[in-house]
């Protein structure tokens, strides 16, 4: 793969011509603004970045960024990406999908995008209902959540985005929201990641789920409920008069208080972002009795599958000449000739 | 019937000639009995022996089923002879039956007077109790019609292979090697290409290839010394008068992957094949997964819409995208190929047919799938679709796929089926200079002012732009979009000449006129088929047509569009015939294409048409037949389509 070129872009230079079709006041706004911040800084070429995305609100992301772009079909996002980055492995690709599209009827190519390990940024917007079908509970509705499909409430139990990609064999696990300050950095760091970058972005829908991450997202009170973690640095928040601790006879995170900044007396973990099992148990972390991990969660590269693929190939072709002619012929062959036997 | 020429129905049966003009043999028994491998090898010798050969090979579906069932029977017949062959026979000369439950199965296709090759050493209690039958066969006198040659070869082969040490389980194991070695004595076959075919099988085994040269030579041996008055003997046949060239065998997966690789050259194109695992579609992949230093990636998705998508999201990025599939796949794939139809992305879509609905018969052939190709998508959503007559057809028809999308921009279907996947024949290898090539064009900057990435050339085909081409940036999607920009645009006016121009390029894509590839151009009957039911169409036309029968075969490769002259030439007969298997797909599309009479003669029992069968419907057309006085069919051209299924 070549070394990719940076090169010198404004925001403007990511805006297309096409009106935003999004609602008034959609968290789907300052992610694309977000995006469309991020991306001058990390001197990516539109002509040479591609957004694929499956269907949903999220989905419609593809039309307002002045990139390439492909808008395909329900849930399948993750396999045109990987047939386009396999056809061009130097493409900079980034997905987009929701909830809906991503966990629900396209949890299956999510999962194997995932494990192959496809280098790409994979944005999964995760409001917590269907929006373009107008309010239906998704995968992620918490139990209880009224919706036109679930008139007393839903009963079946939301899935958790990060921890299925960290199942699936994601080696990058970032979260952020909508409005967040912080999810350009998360957006770099995903971007700066060799493989199968997953992003779980909190993202409010204000026609069929207003404010449902407020709990941790809304300003006021921010700092004793979003815990962003950075890699080397102490698990703390609250104005660091709190952190993160490892129970050592339970195996299990709890909340120590740090007085006078002494978080190693404390007990408070430095986060590592190579640590699986840390990662996990952050990704678990019951919000309420917890903040809200965010940022950088987990970050592990490791072997490509492209790069993996392009290898086979090399290896399979290595001392074989390409020639048709002689694999036509191939084989037991005989031969008719032309005076022994002449053709009917 | 009674008809003045000898078809291959009514050859005589007193058992074979010493030089038969054709000779069919079916190689019968348990599926762990290596019947598909023993009629691989015999069809590769009897191809260097210079005859024209067709092979069908018909298996269970399941893998290991419990030994010495009936359903565990595997068989593999194979035609061949010193004239042309078009089918892989209608009733065995031959059986080779290792076990009873292969006896059971195949009696009832034998010809009266064929001949039984059966191994005794295999007729135990056991055995006889898992086929049903109360007495042994082979003593009880109900094989009195036919030539039974019963002995033991199981012992004989622990005998011949008694040297190597082997253990009895294993010796047995060689059973089918010992059986070919006769059947090549009896065809005068030479066996040095099964001895080097054993010897790189078992490269790294020399012991097992030596076991099995032993079981092969003392088979043959056997035929050649046993002092056997009766029904054993050598046949010889001529080589077939066949045009000069080289020669090699071909299954129609190796063709059409062999097709679509020299398609993609053509095209000047990386091929990106997605598949996943069916039956009988996946041998397409295997092949492929060989052909790296071609330029090919195959790419084993996660399910049957991730292959196809996944292929899509290839040609997005510029590559030939190619997936493959049978039936249940392919209704799966359905919406991709919409979205292919929409953003006009070049796509090869190959479909194995298999008898349906559902899963169906994965390992038996049907045509079944005709509609789905032509119509079965949401939305007005025109796709050409092709099918290959033969194994060897489907390598030109694969390159022709190749050619449609990459000039047209459009998702193609493939449609091969069961049969002509796994069946092999002789192919004069061709010359892949012989094909004019057809170079895909990236548009890499504007062609006017803007970039228009939907402005139609004169073929009514877009423009492929790659990403990563400066300043080309565009967005594409399965949302109605604006007829030159492409960006949404939901407007009524657009959306209908949006659907109009999808509809008219693929209506216009210039397909070759349809040809009559037996018989006149116009006349009394037209024998019109389609895909795998070439053969034994063809056959029964050159028969009927010998019997003094006004009949002609049309064989139709372009489904859609059609070739622009097929109407007229249908109209130009009395009557429409048109055999397939399904319940008469393609006789629906020509009635609503062309207004013709088409008259349809089905059948979906999972086994390819006889020519017998064919012969007999053909006759019901014909005034003063033997046995079909006055014709059953009146002889009026005025005749409308009846409502009870025609001719059926």
């Amino acid at each position: 793969m070549n070394a990719p070129v940076k090169i010198e872009t404004t925001l403007k230079d990511w805006e297309t011509d096409q009106e935003v079709r999004w609602c008034p006041g959609c968290g789907d706004y300052a992610i694309l603004k977000a995006v469309q911040r991020t991306l001058p800084q990390l001197g990516a070429d539109p002509a040479n970045t591609v957004f694929i995305s499956g269907i949903g609100c999220s989905s419609r992301f593809p039309y307002y960024i002045e990139s390439y772009g492909f808008h395909t079909i329900h849930g399948r996002a993750p396999a045109f990406a990987t047939g386009a980055k396999l056809a061009n492995p130097d493409l900079d690709v980034w997905l987009v999908t929701g909830d809906g599209d991503g966990l629900s009827i396209g949890g299956n190519h999510l999962m194997h995008v995932l494990r192959r390990n496809v280098n790409m940024q994979i944005m999964l917007f995760n409001n917590e209902i269907y929006g373009l079908t107008k309010g239906q509970a998704s995968p992620t509705s918490r139990e209880g959540t009224k919706s036109p499909s679930t008139p007393i409430g839903s009963y079946d139990h939301p899935a958790r985005p990060a921890a299925f990609a960290l199942g699936s064999g994601a080696r990058f696990i970032g979260r952020g929201f909508d409005v967040s300050k912080h999810l350009p950095d998360v957006l770099k760091a995903a971007h700066a990641h060799k493989g199968a970058a997953f992003i779980e972005i909190f993202q409010n829908c204000i026609v069929y789920n207003k404010d449902v991450f407020n709990d941790f997202a809304a300003p006021k009170g921010a700092e004793d409920r979003q815990l962003w973690l950075e890699n080397g640095k102490p698990m703390l928040f609250a104005g660091d008069t709190k952190g993160i601790a490892l129970n050592r006879e339970t195996l299990s995170l709890e909340v120590v208080d740090v007085t006078d900044g002494d978080w190693e007396t404390a007990g408070v973990i430095v986060h590592d972002v190579t640590n699986r099992s840390v990662a996990h148990m952050l990704i678990e972390m019951p919000f309420g009795p917890f903040p809200m991990a965010l940022g950088v969660l987990y970050d592990d590269p490791r072997p490509t599958f492209e790069d993996a693929v392009i290898e086979e190939r090399k290896k399979a072709s290595e001392g074989k000449e390409a020639n048709l002619a002689k694999l036509l012929g191939k084989g037991q062959t005989w031969t008719v000739s032309g005076t022994a036997q002449d053709p009917v | 019937m009674a008809t003045a020429a000898p078809s291959d129905a009514d050859r005589p049966h007193s058992g074979l000639p010493a030089s038969p003009e054709a000779v069919v043999v079916r190689f019968a028994g348990d599926s762990g009995d290596g019947m598909q491998l023993t009629g691989g090898q015999f069809t590769l010798s009897t191809a260097l022996a210079g005859n024209d050969l067709a092979t069908f090979p018909d298996f269970p579906a399941e893998i290991r089923a419990p030994q010495g069932t009936l359903f565990g029977v595997s068989a593999f017949q194979i035609n061949f002879g010193s004239r042309e062959i078009n089918t892989a026979g209608d009733a065995p000369d031959v059986l080779v039956a290792m076990n009873p439950a292969a006896l059971k199965v195949n009696l009832a296709a034998l010809k009266p007077g064929g001949l039984i090759i059966a191994d005794t050493g295999a007729f135990t209690k056991r055995n006889l109790d898992k086929a049903h039958y109360d007495a042994n066969p082979l003593e009880d006198g109900s094989l009195a019609k036919f030539d039974v040659l019963a002995f033991d070869i199981s012992e004989k082969t622990i005998e011949a292979v008694k040297p190597f040490g082997l253990g009895n389980k294993d010796a047995l194991r060689s059973k089918n090697m010992w059986t070919l070695g006769l059947a090549l004595w009896m065809f005068d076959r030479p066996r040095e290409p099964i001895h080097d075919w054993l010897k790189a099988k078992f490269k790294s085994k020399p012991d097992i290839a030596d076991a099995n040269i032993a079981a092969l030579d003392a088979g043959h041996a056997y035929g050649e010394t046993a002092e056997l008055a009766g029904p054993l003997k050598q046949v010889h046949i001529d080589p077939t008068p066949s045009a000069p060239g080289l020669y090699r065998t071909v299954t129609g997966a190796e063709a059409v992957s062999l097709g679509l690789v020299a398609g993609a050259q053509l095209a000047e194109l990386p091929m990106f094949f997605g598949g996943y695992p069916i039956t009988p579609a996946s041998a397409i992949l295997h092949h492929l997964a060989r052909l790296k230093e071609f330029g090919v990636t195959t790419f084993q998705a996660e399910d049957e819409i991730a292959a196809i998508c996944a292929a899509i999201g290839a040609s997005y990025a510029g590559q030939l995208g190619v997936t493959s599939s049978s039936g249940p796949g392919i209704a799966l794939k359905t919406e991709a190929i919409g979205l292919g139809i929409m953003t006009e992305l070049p796509l090869v879509i190959v479909n194995s047919q298999r008898g349906g609905p559902s899963t169906g018969l994965p390992t038996k052939t049907e045509q079944s799938d005709l509609y789905q190709a032509v119509y079965g998508r949401n939305g007005d959503a025109p796709m050409p679709v092709i099918a290959a007559r033969s194994p060897s057809d489907a390598f030109e028809v694969a390159i022709e796929a190749c050619r449609i999308a990459t000039q047209y921009m459009t998702p193609v279907m493939l449609l091969t089926d069961g049969y002509i996947a796994n069946a092999a024949e002789p192919w004069k290898v061709p010359n892949p200079a012989d094909f004019e090539p057809f170079p895909a064009q990236f548009l890499t900057e504007p062609r006017g002012e803007e970039l228009l990435p939907y402005k139609r050339d004169e073929k009514g085909a877009r423009p492929w732009i790659k990403p990563g081409t400066p300043g080309m940036m565009h967005r594409i999607g399965g949302i109605e979009k604006h007829e030159l920009t492409g960006n949404i645009d939901y407007s009524p006016d657009n959306h209908q000449r949006m659907t109009d121009l999808r509809k008219a390029k693929v209506d216009n894509i210039a397909v070759p006129d349809q040809d009559v590839c037996l018989g006149e151009t116009s006349g009394k009957l037209a024998v019109v088929g389609w895909g795998s039911t070439y053969g034994p169409i063809h056959r029964a036309v050159d028969n009927c047509r010998a019997n003094g029968m006004d009949v002609s075969h049309i064989h139709v490769r372009h489904i859609w569009p059609m070739p622009s002259n097929l109407g007229d030439l249908l109209r130009g007969f009395d009557h429409v015939l048109v055999p397939e298997m399904n319940t008469g797909q393609f006789k629906t599309v020509l009635r609503d294409q062309f207004l013709v009479d088409a008259q349809p003669l089905t059948k979906t029992s999972g086994q390819p048409f006889q020519i017998a069968e064919l012969e007999r419907e053909i006759g019901k057309f014909f005034d003063g037949v033997p046995g079909n006085e006055g014709g059953q069919v009146p002889a009026n051209d005025q005749q409308l389509p009846s409502t009870d299924g025609g001719a059926k």
